[in-house]
């Protein structure tokens, strides 16, 4: 029997499973290649005036993606300032407060809010959220706070502020579970020492979360990162109308529902690649804010490893 | 700060339950034997069904885990066994990056591969797109549970003079199956459950097909047509096929969670 120091079937097998591995790797460049290549036309025609202008018009073939880009900024900043709070007081709650049979069953409920298709919460948006808002939340905020400009317009209960209320309830679980983890990494020497000074939990929380400041910073990103992605749950309630403007009230438009209702029947060469080029710039936000929060949130989780 | 933060963890919880019993109650109304097996109704007609739009579904998944989970699982395997190197962290990085990808864009590229070349919209290209959705995932999943194998059975196995590709793919494979078949199956579940890249790839048909070279019905496409109709009886078609697709997705979570349930416990203490 011969002995040998390297199997040949090893090295084929690690080859093979290398190769595999590369791919995935190499996949997120062959998408991005591949929309390059598909936006050339609109790339060419329209430049950097393509951001910056507001026409959206098929039937003359002038195309600006300005009312988009903000509409997908505005619902989802706003998505962040509702959810925000609510995830960090849920973080709290199931990284510092809760006892351990709680703190698992509510997990578990928070998770189980992400594995809800985006389409099942356009669905219950359009009939139960639309509704309401259209017939109490809305006249209630124009008739208290009509003055200010985020406020004024027809209560159609279709526009930003279902578009921005449906994604907080997305990107809540995924802040949420991403700064607990973050919470809980964080040693317990920080809060034994906190108590040891004679901090109350409220202060000792404090400096926790000051602690974890960066890992929030990230858990934020990757839920603005999903907020930008978003496409059936807002093309459902945002109204789907491509204009800017300042109020909640109105109607307004994002980049993936545009995709999503137009990419179909695009009838122009001209007309697919300037929605490809749309798409390329979501992948392009999308990837950098991914890139930077799993930085961030790597590095956070790693510093307090080694503490 | 108890109070306000256990009112956040109860205003995070409450639309979860408002949702599922909402589309319970709207939904189970629709629901009978009929909708599962008949063909959608012309328009106008009351009653008819979801069959086309469940047996695409099912041959838009199992094309997607045809593309999807080889490339997976081989990945997975060399991230657990050979990755703890720097190609194996750019590998990780770039998974995870590729999950946070919108399911829009997979949708567009899945469009640009495939049903440019073909000329037509097809389950193909909604298979491809669905694989590359479920890529990330699966193998993050098949490389956690490769690894929770216990070192003792590859040392026991190489003790024994076992080849190490033998070990890994006879031994530790088999033994880290349940675990990845889970991780496979909440994979499928995402996959499921996407509408958006479908949308331009698999298109929709309003009849039955099995052809996997031609526009595809789907369960999600279904419930997108059926919410924007006018009409009450579609409408509530959609509430019901929303019931079935969150009770499938919501079994396949529950099950991942009881199986996985031990041995995270390590990990996490």
């Amino acid at each position: 029997m011969k002995l040998h120091t390297t199997h040949i079937g090893d090295k084929v097998f690690k080859t093979t499973t290398m190769f595999f591995a590369l791919f995935v790797f190499a996949l997120v460049f062959l998408m991005g290649y591949e929309m390059v290549r598909g936006s050339e036309l609109s790339l060419k025609q329209f430049g950097w005036k393509f951001l910056t202008t507001s026409t959206w018009d098929p039937v003359a073939e002038e195309y600006g993606a300005l009312p988009f880009i903000f509409g997908t900024l505005f619902s989802s900043l706003l998505a962040l300032l509702i959810a925000l709070p609510l995830s960090i007081g849920v973080a709290i709650f199931l990284s510092e407060l809760a006892p351990r049979w709680l703190e698992r069953p509510v997990s578990f409920l928070v998770e189980l809010l992400a594995a809800i298709p985006s389409i099942v919460y356009g669905l219950w948006g359009i009939f139960v959220l639309v509704p309401w808002l259209r017939t109490s939340v809305e006249p209630f905020l124009i008739k208290s706070m009509g003055f200010l400009p985020f406020f004024k317009g027809v209560p159609y209960g279709f526009g930003m502020l279902a578009a921005g209320i449906i994604l907080a309830i997305m990107v809540l679980p995924i802040i949420s579970s991403i700064s607990r983890d973050v919470l809980r990494a964080i040693p317990n020497s920080q809060r034994e020492a906190a108590f040891a000074l004679g901090a109350t939990k409220w202060e000792t929380t404090k400096i926790v979360l000051s602690d974890g400041k960066s890992g929030l910073l990230g858990a934020t990103l990757l839920g603005l990162g999903r907020a930008v992605g978003e496409t059936m749950a807002v093309t459902m309630v945002i109204g789907n109308r491509p204009e800017i403007s300042y109020s909640l009230l109105d109607p307004g438009y994002s980049m993936a529902s545009v995709i999503a209702n137009e990419f179909a029947e695009a009838t122009s060469s001209l007309y697919t690649s300037a929605l490809i080029e749309i798409a390329l710039i979501l992948f392009v936000v999308t990837i950098i804010l991914n890139v930077i929060a799993r930085l961030i949130v790597w590095s956070i989780t790693k510093k307090f490893k080694t503490t | 700060m108890t109070t306000l933060s256990m009112a956040s963890v109860a205003i995070a919880i409450i639309p979860l339950f408002l949702i599922f019993f909402y589309t319970l109650a709207q939904g189970i109304s629709a629901l009978n034997v009929d909708f599962f097996i008949h063909m959608p109704k012309p328009v106008g007609e009351l009653g008819g069904g979801m069959a086309n739009a469940l047996v695409g579904t099912t041959i838009l998944i199992g094309l997607g885990c045809l593309f999807g989970l080889p490339i997976s699982i081989f990945a997975g395997i060399y991230l657990a066994e050979y990755g703890n190197n720097a190609i194996g962290q750019t590998v990780r990085f770039f998974t995870d990056v590729l999950s946070g990808v919108p399911s829009i864009v997979v949708g567009v590229v899945a469009y640009i591969l495939v049903v440019i070349p073909m000329k037509q919209f097809s389950a193909l290209a909604g298979g491809v797109a669905l694989a590359i959705l479920m890529i990330p995932t699966a193998t993050r999943t098949t490389e956690e549970m490769i690894r929770l194998v216990p070192q003792s059975y590859r040392e026991a196995a190489l003790a024994i003079g076992i080849p190490q590709w033998k070990a890994t793919l006879k031994i530790i494979l088999p033994t880290a199956m349940k675990g990845i078949t889970t991780g496979v199956l909440l994979a499928i579940a995402r996959a499921a459950g996407e509408t958006a890249p479908l949308l331009f790839t698999a298109l929709g048909n309003r009849f039955w097909s099995t052809d996997i070279g031609h526009p595809i019905a789907s369960l999600t496409v279904f419930i997108y047509d059926y919410a924007k109709a006018p009409f009450d009886d579609w409408n509530r078609q959609a509430w019901g096929a929303a019931f079935v697709l969150i009770v499938l997705i919501f079994i396949v979570n529950i099950t991942f969670r009881f199986v996985t349930r031990g041995r995270y416990k390590e990990q996490q203490n």
